[in-house]
């Protein structure tokens, strides 16, 4: 059997897709893109969008930057004297973060060495599915825990009057940034190949020494970007902080006193500020200043992961 | 010997390179119509590139730049309008057996329905042909509903075969096509191929000399992205072969 | 050659620093086991004590019923409907738009510049903290586009949310199926969208939906984004009725109305809030337990 195929009869007999199927994929692989940048439009977007509300006090005379950035005083309601600095509001932020951080990060990279390396396959499973069910509560109701159970055994395990302070917040948050720990420390973890675990086991150390000299070493970018993660979870938290922390705009003093951050600051005085008045459009500098700080934290993050990638 | 002395592939100086190491040198030949022509050398020599430049599917690899002229039967092939048509023209046969995750009848019918083709009427005898054509038909035919990837490796290497089949190329190249799968099978395709060069062009890419030796009309040895030689099979196999770095590898000295 | 004497201990015997580095690798287990049991004790200790102090007020006539008596007693409907309102409309619009994307990101984008900004877009777009959200929603929906308060605003709010993990889920699925399948239908002359459309899709179709599930759960529970652009204190409904609300009105959601109920609310019947916890809790879980169910069944289902 002999047929040539590229006679002009044969050729003008080869099946031909349908015009619509043609121009059908080139219109949807315009949607297909246009969908894709549309990541890039909405961060945008919301940078544009709450700068915007924001900037026209930016240019009023009586309102200075640096005031903003590095006075204590927030006094937005004050009938004589308006004073807008967030200085107190941002300790607020590092010291709960940071006493989250404290808890978070030793618990969590001790949780993931576990299941990474020294956990039963079914124990394993079991506890990733803990995990992830860990991540998923919703923060309100991380928020209402601390402000009725760990308020509860606060006051009655320290003896403070008040229970909602930043070792409330800084307790709370851990828990919450723990699984976003895990979950991607174990990843870094297993991102190890198995070949450095064969190697060090082959020169007769032990588990316990493998994680310690080799794969910790090893895994040291994929770690990291997972605590900076759960810093920038912990920094953006607004309502488990706004229930749990108290309501004192102060540097506070000790773990018990009570503070307020600056996520949960816009929450708690967005409601009562008239819009487009100075307050409003303050609090609105306070979202940009909270949007820069983790967007700075991801880069951070992606960077570091960036650089496991090329090795 | 070949059938007639029209060429249907012309490469001339094909150079390829991944970022910044060049794989193909500047490599010259031609193919002629319906004859097989194997293409023999050590690994890393740029053939399994060079076979990616003919259909264009290098165009998938990011770090890819090759420049120099491929011809399929006289049109350009950076300068086709229809890059969907020229592979269709060139069926390709990857070295690691595929089956999709598709029936075994999907599999087969997916090349033709992508080019329009719906009706089981027009498909059915397509997916007979085709299978029978890569000796696959009589172990699969009560189970075309199957999935493929449930296969065997040696089964799914013929049914890769009938999709390459299925679109009527007029090139069939076939790239270490034996590489993965038992030597029974590897038989079985080398009568189906012995059968097709009737019809087609054949382009056999293979580590395998005596392969080489068995089924081709000529050989072109490439080492290291040049051609060493290009010649009829009998004369590459020979004392008479010019290089003797042709002679050494073929009686292998070197692998 | 004479065989050298055999040693006075076996070469396999327990020497004292054989016995240190087990003894230490065995705290080091401890140690770390503990690490993890940490995370999940705490939690089953505190649900519990939630649902002890909820139930008095569970029954399906809590969900059923509405708040009574200035919310200090009564049940929960009109937030109930109105969460299943917000996450409903927020995932019919952040679903298509974020499987496309990431169709965008895994089949078509090539390594270049500018899909290396798309990639840090979507890591920056899931990490904006929920209150920025709420203040974009604010100026956007609430005020640029002039949909005011109400439930659109603060779906679509919670829609932009949503997006970047819907975005990372489902790119997840699709580089799930083998490279050697895509490039087996480029050899034989097919466009990216047949091949999209007959091999890639059809097997991520269940991790793209696990995605888009546990994305339910997310959009129920954020509180911040929707307090500002469209959730409110309280909203007169019909107890148990199903469609209570238009898209142009403001609605009561559960993560704001334990919000509510915990801080603003003074004389609440005390196991009110401890019962919308639970009920939201539970509805969290159950959707994210379903969805982890889902993934395992499917995984068991593969076609390869």
């Amino acid at each position: 059997m002999n047929h040539d195929a590229s006679t002009p009869e044969a050729l003008a007999a080869r099946p031909r897709r349908p015009a619509w199927a043609v121009h059908g994929e080139r219109a949807l692989e315009a949607v297909v893109r246009l969908a894709g940048v549309s990541a890039i439009v909405f961060v945008a977007a919301i940078f544009f969008f709450v700068l915007r509300e924001a900037a026209p006090v930016l240019v009023k005379d009586d309102f200075s930057l640096l005031q903003f950035l590095f006075s204590t005083e927030w006094y937005p309601t004050s009938a004589s004297h308006v004073r807008y600095g967030t200085l107190a509001l941002t300790v607020g932020t590092l010291s709960v973060t940071a006493l989250a951080m404290l808890i978070a990060v030793p618990f969590g990279l001790g949780a993931a060495v576990y299941l990474s390396e020294f956990c039963a396959p079914r124990l394993r499973e079991t506890l990733k599915i803990t995990i992830e069910l860990l991540s998923a509560i919703p923060s309100v109701v991380w928020g209402f825990i601390g402000l009725t159970v760990m308020s509860r055994v606060i006051v009655s395990v320290t003896g403070a009057p008040v229970g909602v302070n930043v070792l409330n917040g800084g307790i709370i948050l851990a828990l919450m940034s723990v699984p976003v720990i895990v979950s991607i420390g174990e990843d870094a973890l297993k991102a190890v190949p198995d070949s450095y675990r064969e190697a060090g086991l082959a020169l007769g150390a032990t588990r316990w020494q493998l994680v310690y000299r080799v794969l910790l070493p090893a895994a040291r970018n994929g770690l990291l970007a997972a605590v900076l993660l759960g810093v920038g979870r912990a920094v953006g938290e607004t309502m488990a902080v706004l229930m749990a922390t108290g309501h004192a705009v102060h540097i506070p003093g000790s773990l018990l006193d009570s503070v307020r951050t600056l996520t949960a600051n816009i929450a708690a005085e967005l409601g009562e500020a008239p819009a487009g008045s100075d307050h409003y459009r303050v609090l609105f500098l306070t979202g940009t200043l909270l949007f820069l700080i983790t967007f700075a934290i991801n880069l951070a993050a992606d960077l570091v992961v960036r650089g496991i990638r090329r090795r | 010997m070949s059938a007639g002395f029209v060429k249907t592939i012309e490469v001339q100086e094909l150079r390829l390179a991944y970022d910044s190491t060049e794989v193909i040198h500047g490599i010259t030949f031609d193919v002629y119509k319906n004859e097989i022509l194997a293409v023999i050398g050590p690994a890393q020599s740029g053939k399994s590139s060079m076979l990616r430049c003919l259909n264009r599917t290098i165009d998938f690899t990011a770090s890819a730049r090759w420049s120099g002229s491929v011809r399929v039967d006289g049109e350009d092939v950076r300068r086709t309008r229809d890059v969907f048509a020229l592979r269709r023209k060139i069926g390709m046969v990857a070295p690691l057996p595929v089956g999709l995750p598709l029936t075994i009848y999907d599999n087969v019918a997916f090349a033709p329905r992508c080019s329009g083709l719906t009706r089981r009427a027009d498909l059915d005898p397509i997916v007979e042909r085709c299978l029978r054509q890569a000796a696959l038909w009589d172990e699969v035919k009560d189970r075309l509903a199957s999935l493929g990837t449930a296969l065997s490796g040696g089964q799914q290497q013929r049914l890769t075969i009938a999709r390459a089949l299925s679109h009527q190329p007029e090139i069939l190249c076939l790239d270490e096509f034996s590489i993965a799968i038992d030597p029974v099978t590897t038989m079985r395709i080398e009568d189906a191929l012995k059968e097709l060069r009737r019809e087609m062009t054949i382009v056999l890419v293979t580590n395998l000399t005596q392969q080489a030796r068995r089924l081709s009309d000529r050989t072109l040895f490439l080492w290291e992205g040049e051609v060493v030689e290009l010649d009829r099979t009998e004369v590459i196999f020979s004392e008479a072969a010019r290089s003797q770095r042709t002679r050494d590898y073929v009686n292998g000295v070197f692998g | 050659m004479a065989l050298a004497p055999a040693p006075a201990t076996s070469r396999f015997a327990r020497t004292p620093h054989v016995v240190r580095k087990e003894r230490a690798q065995a705290v080091a287990k401890a140690v770390f086991a503990v690490m993890a049991a940490a995370m999940v004790v705490p939690l089953v200790l505190i649900v519990t004590y939630l649902v002890v102090r909820a139930w008095p007020a569970l029954g399906p006539e809590f969900i059923l019923d509405v708040p009574r008596r200035g919310m200090t007693d009564g049940g929960i409907w009109p937030a109930f409907v109105g969460t299943l309102y917000l996450v409903g409309l927020s995932l019919l619009v952040s679903t298509p738009i974020g499987v496309l994307a990431a169709i965008y990101l895994n089949e078509y984008a090539r390594d270049s510049w500018f899909t290396r900004v798309v990639n840090l877009a979507v890591i920056n777009l899931a990490g904006v903290p929920s209150i920025v959200h709420a203040l974009f929603g604010l100026g956007a929906f609430v005020y640029a586009a002039r949909l005011g308060y109400s439930i659109l605003s603060a779906a679509l709010t919670l829609a932009i949310m949503t997006l970047p993990v819907i975005i990372a889920s489902t790119r997840e699925a699709l580089a799930s199926v083998p490279m050697a399948f895509r490039e087996a239908c480029w050899n034989v002359g097919a466009t990216r969208w047949q091949t999209i459309r007959a091999v890639v899709l059809p097997n991520s179709i269940s991790g793209i939906l696990t995605g888009v599930i546990l994305q339910v759960s997310r959009a129920a529970g954020e509180t911040a984004p929707v307090m500002f652009t469209g959730a409110v204190f309280f909203k007169a409904v019909e107890r148990g009725r199903l469609f209570p609300y238009g898209l142009k009105d403001q609605c009561m959601a559960l993560s704001m109305h334990l919000y509510t109920l915990a801080t603003q609310v003074p004389n609440v019947k005390e196991s009110l809030p401890y019962a919308t916890a639970v009920v939201l809790l539970g509805s969290v879980l159950l959707v994210n337990a379903t969805a982890i169910a889902l993934r395992v069944l499917l995984r068991a289902r593969k076609r390869w």
